[in-house]
């Protein structure tokens, strides 16, 4: 459970009613290719969403544009209020509120686990090395690697790796959470592991936004499941009336083949 | 009305190898032919290849022509053309030392400024990447002879600074010429081994709110050392085999050496041998060097 000094204290201007992401009307093109067509979904404090969708229906675009790796063409993303499509954003001061975590882990291989960890609190934030130091020992020890701060990112298993990656978001203490199909690259062994892990911050209140193919898992943690297509999202609602009674036919041809 | 020409398609082997593949059986090879085709390219030329093999020859020849310059002074009555070197010996490796000073030094030198240039490159702003994208390439393609002559008359032979006379030797103006040259590859080094790391490494550290400029010294750089060392080694061995284009400016290397030498000695049937052991000489400083390259390469590319 995060202690109170660690549950971050909201910009004074947001009431605690209003989600803490909300996506407007976004537009992304790549080019010729218009990604993204007007997407809308608001993600309340505490919840957790799962987008699921087939392949290049714009999934993980929205997903990066929501900590401003990816520049929307218009539209509106609020993150605790902060506008992101806003050329005087401060983009770190926004990145150091939302944690990412990529399908294929992006652990930096010349740091142990334990540096991977420690390394953004320590630059970014400036905190304190031994304070810090501390709290990534504990977070390893929460994503089940205690024994395995001084292995490399190279010695570490698929599963092994995925955990620190989301420990060293952690590390930073964000708002929110964005999972970028974080168990895409792995077997289902490990998906699992990784999955509970995933889980158990879910359960702890974590603010969880999540791209990703496991049904099964989106059906269980999620507290609402939106369906993306072709760069819009067809068909959301909470997971048991979605997954048992999908409306659109879009969504039911993609789940026929699925389940 | 002309029938286009009839699609060829393009015949299996090497070719269809180097250029990527569909047949999945070759695709080990083709990926390896590419990332020694990309390797070749990052470096803008062949890798030093040198073998053992070669040195073997180099031995060969030389003894071949050692034994010719003895067999013409016996019939000739005239000193052993080895003991004629052996007196010479001390004097030249002085000058080898020489070289091989010059050679450290401006791959020192290079090196500091190629490192800085290669940031400039991947910066930002366009137009600072532009302007050192021309430096790099002016000086990258620009003969080392054509670089070395234009230090040797543009710099001069003493600077006046505050009261002070500091003297610019030939020896400190072909350490310059040389550097300009290594500081164009050493550039191209930087800019290539950080465009090969993965842009997911980028990605991870923005999203950790690291600056552009914190990721790149503590996440991309310690990353290229690792890829940039075989090539900058390289261009180490290639350049000391440069130092002697030094002789053509008038500086007292080991080649000038060798002339003045062969001047004393008033001897042609010594040419050969003389230049012979030089070369030797310089087989034997970079054969390690490129050899440990190799190994370094092949260290690195399994791990990665």
């Amino acid at each position: 459970m995060p202690s109170s000094s660690e549950i971050p204290t909201p910009p004074a201007a947001q009431a605690p009613e209003q989600p803490i992401v909300a996506i407007r009307e976004v537009h992304k093109a790549f080019g010729e290719n218009e990604v993204l067509k007007g997407v809308s979904l608001e993600v309340a404090k505490g919840s957790t969403i799962c987008i699921i969708g087939p392949s290049g229906s714009g999934k993980s675009t929205l997903l990066r544009c929501v900590n401003a790796l990816v520049e929307i063409d218009s539209g509106s993303i609020l993150v605790e209020g902060r506008e992101v499509n806003d050329p005087k954003l401060d983009k770190l001061a926004l990145r150091r509120r939302v944690g990412m975590v990529f399908q294929q882990y992006n652990l930096f291989p010349h740091k142990t686990a334990l540096q991977n960890v420690m390394m953004a609190p320590i630059t970014v934030l400036r905190q304190d090395r031994r304070e810090v130091e501390e709290r990534a020992v504990q977070l390893l020890a929460k994503v089940r690697l205690a024994g395995k701060e001084q292995a490399y990112p190279g010695e570490l298993s698929g599963g092994q790796q995925q955990r620190v990656a989301i420990a060293r978001s952690l590390a930073m203490n964000p708002a929110v959470m964005l999972f970028d199909e974080v168990t895409a690259a792995l077997d289902p062994e490990t998906v699992k592991e990784v999955l509970v892990t995933i889980r158990e911050l879910a359960e702890e209140g974590m603010t969880c936004l999540l791209v990703t193919h496991e049904m099964g898992f989106a059906r269980e943690v999620a507290d609402q499941v939106y369906f993306t297509d072709h760069g819009r999202i067809v068909e959301s609602g909470p997971p048991a009336a979605f997954f048992a009674n999908p409306r659109d036919p879009r969504t039911k041809e993609f789940l026929g083949q699925i389940l | 009305m002309s029938r286009p020409p009839p699609k060829r398609r393009p015949p299996l082997g090497h070719d269809a190898l180097a250029g990527g593949t569909d047949l999945p059986v070759l695709l080990p090879a083709a990926e390896r032919l590419q990332r020694e085709a990309a390797r070749d390219r990052l470096l803008g030329w062949p890798r030093l290849r040198l073998r053992g093999r070669d040195g073997v020859w180099l031995c060969l020849l030389l003894l071949l022509a050692a034994g010719t310059a003895e067999a013409q002074a016996l019939a000739s009555g005239r000193e052993s053309a080895f003991t004629a070197i052996a007196r010479w010996i001390p004097l030249l490796l002085q000058g080898f030392g020489f070289n091989i000073l010059i050679s450290v030094l401006s791959m020192a030198l290079g090196t500091l400024l190629g490192v800085f240039l290669g940031l400039l490159q991947i910066s930002l702003l366009p137009p600072v990447r532009f302007s050192s994208w021309l430096v790099t390439q002016f000086f990258r393609n620009a003969p080392w002879l054509v670089l070395l002559f234009y230090c040797m008359f543009l710099l001069p032979f003493e600077i006046r600074l505050l009261g002070w006379r500091i003297p610019f030797p030939d020896w400190i103006k072909a350490i310059i010429g040389l550097s300009l040259p290594v500081m164009a590859n050493v550039s191209e080094i930087v800019r290539g081994a950080v465009n090969s790391i993965p842009s997911g490494q980028w990605e991870a550290a923005e999203s950790l709110a690291f600056t552009r400029r914190q990721t790149l010294w503590q996440i991309i750089i310690p990353q290229c050392v690792k890829r940039m060392l075989p090539p900058w080694m390289n261009l180490y061995a290639i350049l000391t085999m440069a130092t002697v284009l030094a002789s053509i400016v008038g500086v007292s290397e080991v080649m000038t050496l060798t002339r003045r030498v062969l001047a004393a000695e008033d001897r042609s049937d010594l040419l050969i041998p003389l230049y012979g052991f030089i070369l030797l000489w310089f087989f034997a400083y970079c054969y390690p060097i490129a050899r440990l390259t190799t190994w370094l390469e092949r260290r690195y590319a399994v791990k990665l």
